[in-house]
């Protein structure tokens, strides 16, 4: 079987090489990029812009958009058929290729968002590691601890109010910087499908936008999802070690999900969702009117095969329900999680009625081809490109960010 | 104290230089940009000499000439005139070497390619003679009767 | 003298400004950009097919394979034929079993997904086979989209593939218009007709073009007048693929009507 065989089923007239290629991965990695993008740019709306709502979310969403980082990198190599040969982005980079951009941006990306963490974290850096200096006889654990918090410091160990002050403005800038090149770490996939003249359905100038808008919804959705279900989980916690110690007092400062910051989340998320949705029917509708070559066959995806995919659970699902969900007056916390959830299934079917319904027809207009999601694993082809690969993609930066919250604690004291 | 706040800089920097230095070292020297620009052209220039080195197969009708001069002969002056030698009988390879003798297809696959009759007038399909192999004797070769190299003839027994 | 600290500064800064600019001009090189624009190739190849001619036979689509090394058995190849037949009712049938490897084994059209249609000769309009192989076109998008330079075009206009260095991103595939591209079954990277590389550098014909029985298919070179394939480029009307596209492709079409996809 060649690649694309087992997943593809053809049904009248397609070229005999052309199989579905761009599969699962190449719709999981716009996702996990754009809820890079997205996260970053929830933070920095606190940073830059002083929304002093966001306070409490800004910090933890700066963290998770470092755990989503090398997560996003993750369906690339699944999908790669040499991925050991991956590295040969940074080393000869064609940039007449969208995808050659990729080496850049994500480093540049990568840099901003581990340097602004830096800056926000290295009072508890500098503490942690002096704390750790103070203890004679180490274990081994805390000699390690040791080890890393002194490499973290990278030697600047001032943190006198006047320093700490160089931090924030520090901070400042990074984030100021960090938005437009989160925005372009996710318009250059949108390029990558826009620019493809072969496909009719992702040629078009407004694929980059539309991308960047729905990247800045679902990561904002995400972020906002994980924060109430952190900090319900922190109450759950501390309510049932209370339960069994009854004289138990923590030095954690417990605070259950403020309503005001989810309020002020949302209200950005409604913003960011109706550029997106409004982008998009733009494109179909302008597709419609003119009527060119491939409008025939294009109109029997969107219209005919794809419509349930597309309007129902897309538009319908992903973006109507929660658009009502978030503008009814008084937003419960319940309300706003189903808002969310909703949202990022929204974005994920874009992501997949592009990818895979730029593919459901074929380049000679005159066939189709049907995708069939490989469930069980039963091959390493099967797992990388199949339901298995994916869920690994998910789960991955939850365990990245419980190991970055070690170092970087988001919601414990150490964070201020 | 000098101002800390470009250390996480200089560690990118160094990131950088470390990448550059990778570069030097596995990016082979003939990768470059070559003829057509950099656009078109940015390649590793050896590639082309691999190409260029792979192995014939197909050595064509006057590579069989010189030592079956009869059969060439006899396919020439017949209406199968333009089929190359190795068409039916695989490719040369380096005969006689490698291999000794080469396979001669009598299948019926192979002459329904072309007389399988399709009515297709057109195209030049539809000015071949043909049949259909599911009624015309579908139980044997079609060599039992017909002789490939000049199908005027009669089959060689 | 100078600080330990302060030598190890430098010397940082002294490598790493040093291999910056080296890496930029590597890159762009502008005595090798100039020479680009001024160096005529005397060669272009280009391709002539003939669809009047053509009977289906696939006889090009097995030599190919075999030439090539492409396993016979992959439902992929570099090369293959169409078939087109157009009824009385307005209808286009068009399929290619197996990419044409066998020939068309019967007169009934493959719909995929185990479907035949059936058309009786009385109600054909018209029929004909259309062979297609990879254009190696002027403005090849696949090249264009290669993020690492595993594939590029040669002086003479050959697209080809440094089996080597491709990454199997699959961005080339999606960027051919004409779907000539694939993933090599064995070799896990992009693979594409090449016109015979090997056997045009040599003097010989492409394996498809040496196999055809009816002269459906040749091959030349655009740059010398004399070329019988030149001159009927030159004097006949003949058509390309997807114009639309502006790829420029180098295949040329006898008999190229509007149906063909």
């Amino acid at each position: 079987m060649v690649h694309g065989e087992l997943w593809t089923v053809k049904e009248l007239f397609v070229y005999p090489n052309e199989y579905i290629y761009w599969t699962i991965q190449i719709v999981m990695y716009p996702f996990m990029t754009g809820l890079v993008a997205g996260a970053f740019v929830l933070s920095s709306l606190y940073h830059v812009f002083n929304v002093k709502q966001l306070k409490e979310i800004a910090r933890f969403s700066l963290v998770f958009s470092f755990a989503l980082l090398p997560t996003a990198m993750l369906p690339l190599m699944f999908h790669l058929l040499q991925p050991q040969r991956g590295i040969e982005v940074m080393l000869t980079p064609h940039f007449t290729s969208a995808i050659a951009a990729f080496g850049i941006v994500f480093s540049t990306y990568g840099m901003i968002v581990a340097s602004e963490l830096w800056f926000v974290y290295r009072k508890h850096f500098v503490e942690s590691a002096l704390a750790l200096r103070q203890i004679g006889d180490r274990t081994f654990s805390q000699h390690i601890r040791h080890l890393l918090f002194s490499a973290l410091t990278l030697g600047a160990m001032d943190i006198s109010e006047h320093a700490l002050e160089k931090d924030e403005k520090a901070v400042k800038v990074l984030a100021g910087i960090g938005i437009p090149v989160a925005c372009f770490l996710h318009g250059y996939a949108g390029f990558i499908f826009g620019s493809v003249k072969a496909n009719a359905l992702w040629m078009t100038p407004l694929m980059p936008v539309i991308f960047i808008c729905s990247a800045v919804v679902s990561g904002i959705a995400l972020c906002l999802l994980t924060y109430i279900v952190a900090m319900e989980l922190r109450k759950l916690l501390f309510s049932w070690k209370r339960k069994q110690r009854p004289l138990y007092t923590s030095a954690d400062e417990l605070k259950s999900t403020e309503v005001l910051t989810v309020t002020m989340t949302a209200k950005y998320l409604v913003m960011f969702m109706v550029l997106a949705i409004s982008l998009e029917l733009l494109d179909l509708i302008f597709r419609g009117y003119t009527a060119v070559k491939s409008w025939d066959i294009l109109r029997s995806v969107i219209y005919g095969r794809d419509f349930i995919n597309i309007f129902v659970i897309q538009y319908g699902l992903g973006n109507l329900v929660p658009f009502v969900l978030f503008l009814l007056p008084r937003l419960t916390i319940r309300r706003a999680v189903a808002g969310t959830i909703l949202m990022l299934l929204g974005v994920f079917m874009m992501r997949w009625n592009v990818v895979i319904g730029g593919q459901a027809f074929s380049s000679s207009f005159a066939g189709f081809m049907h995708y069939h999601l490989p469930i069980w694993p039963e091959t390493m082809e099967t797992y990388r490109e199949g339901l298995f690969g994916a869920l690994t993609v998910v789960a991955i930066p939850f365990v990245l960010f419980w190991f970055l919250d070690k170092i970087m604690p988001v919601f414990r004291k150490g964070a201020d | 104290m000098r101002n800390h706040v470009w250390r996480p800089l200089y560690v990118a920097l160094g990131i950088v230089v470390l990448v550059l230095i990778v570069r030097t070292l596995v990016v082979p020297k003939d990768f470059g940009v070559h003829e057509r620009g950099y656009m078109y052209g940015w390649h590793r220039k050896s590639d082309e000499q691999f190409w260029k080195a792979v192995k014939v197969k197909y050595k064509t009708s006057e590579y069989c000439k010189d030592c079956h001069r009869d059969k060439y002969d006899d396919i020439r002056n017949s209406p199968h005139a333009r089929i190359m030698c190795e068409n039916c009988h695989g490719p040369a390879l380096s005969h006689p070497d490698d291999p000794p003798t080469l396979t001669i297809d009598q299948s019926r696959e192979l002459c329904v390619r072309c007389h399988l009759y399709l009515p297709y007038q057109t195209s030049g399909r539809g000015k071949i003679r043909g049949i259909d192999p599911e009624t015309h004797h579908p139980e044997v070769e079609c060599t039992l009767c017909h002789w490939p190299h000049n199908p005027t003839r009669e089959a060689k027994k | 003298m100078i600080s330990r600290r302060n030598f190890c500064k430098k010397s940082m800064l002294l490598v790493g400004g040093v291999a910056l600019p080296l890496a930029a001009f590597e890159l762009f090189n502008p005595k090798k950009l100039m020479a680009d624009k001024s160096d005529e190739a005397k060669v272009r190849w280009v391709f002539l097919v003939d669809t009047n001619k053509c009977t289906g036979c696939g006889f090009c689509v097995r030599a190919c394979k075999i030439e090539n090394e492409t396993p016979y058995d992959a439902n992929v190849s570099r090369t293959w034929v169409e078939r087109y037949v157009l009824t009385r009712d307005g209808m286009t049938y068009i399929d290619s079993p197996k990419a044409a490897r066998d020939g068309f084994k019967t007169s009934k059209i493959d719909q995929g997904e185990g479907k035949f249609k059936e058309i009786k000769g009385e109600e054909i309009d018209k029929a004909f086979f259309v062979p297609k192989l990879c254009n190696q076109c002027e403005n090849p998008p696949c090249v264009q989209v290669c993020p690492v330079g595993a594939t590029y075009q040669t002086a003479d206009g050959v697209v080809l593939v440094d089996r080597s260095w491709c990454i199997g991103c699959g961005y080339c595939i999606m960027g051919c218009p004409y779907g000539v591209r694939f993933f090599h079954p064995v070799y896990h990277v992009a693979e594409k007709c090449n016109f015979c590389y090997h056997r045009i550098s040599r003097g010989m014909k492409t394996a498809c073009v040496d196999a055809c029985p009816f002269d459906a298919r040749k091959i030349g070179n655009i740059k010398d007048p004399n070329d019988p394939v030149t001159r009927i480029i030159m004097t006949e009307r003949v058509n390309i693929l997807k114009e639309e596209y502006g790829t420029k492709p180098q295949v040329f079409y006898l008999g190229l009507t509007k149906e063909v996809k």
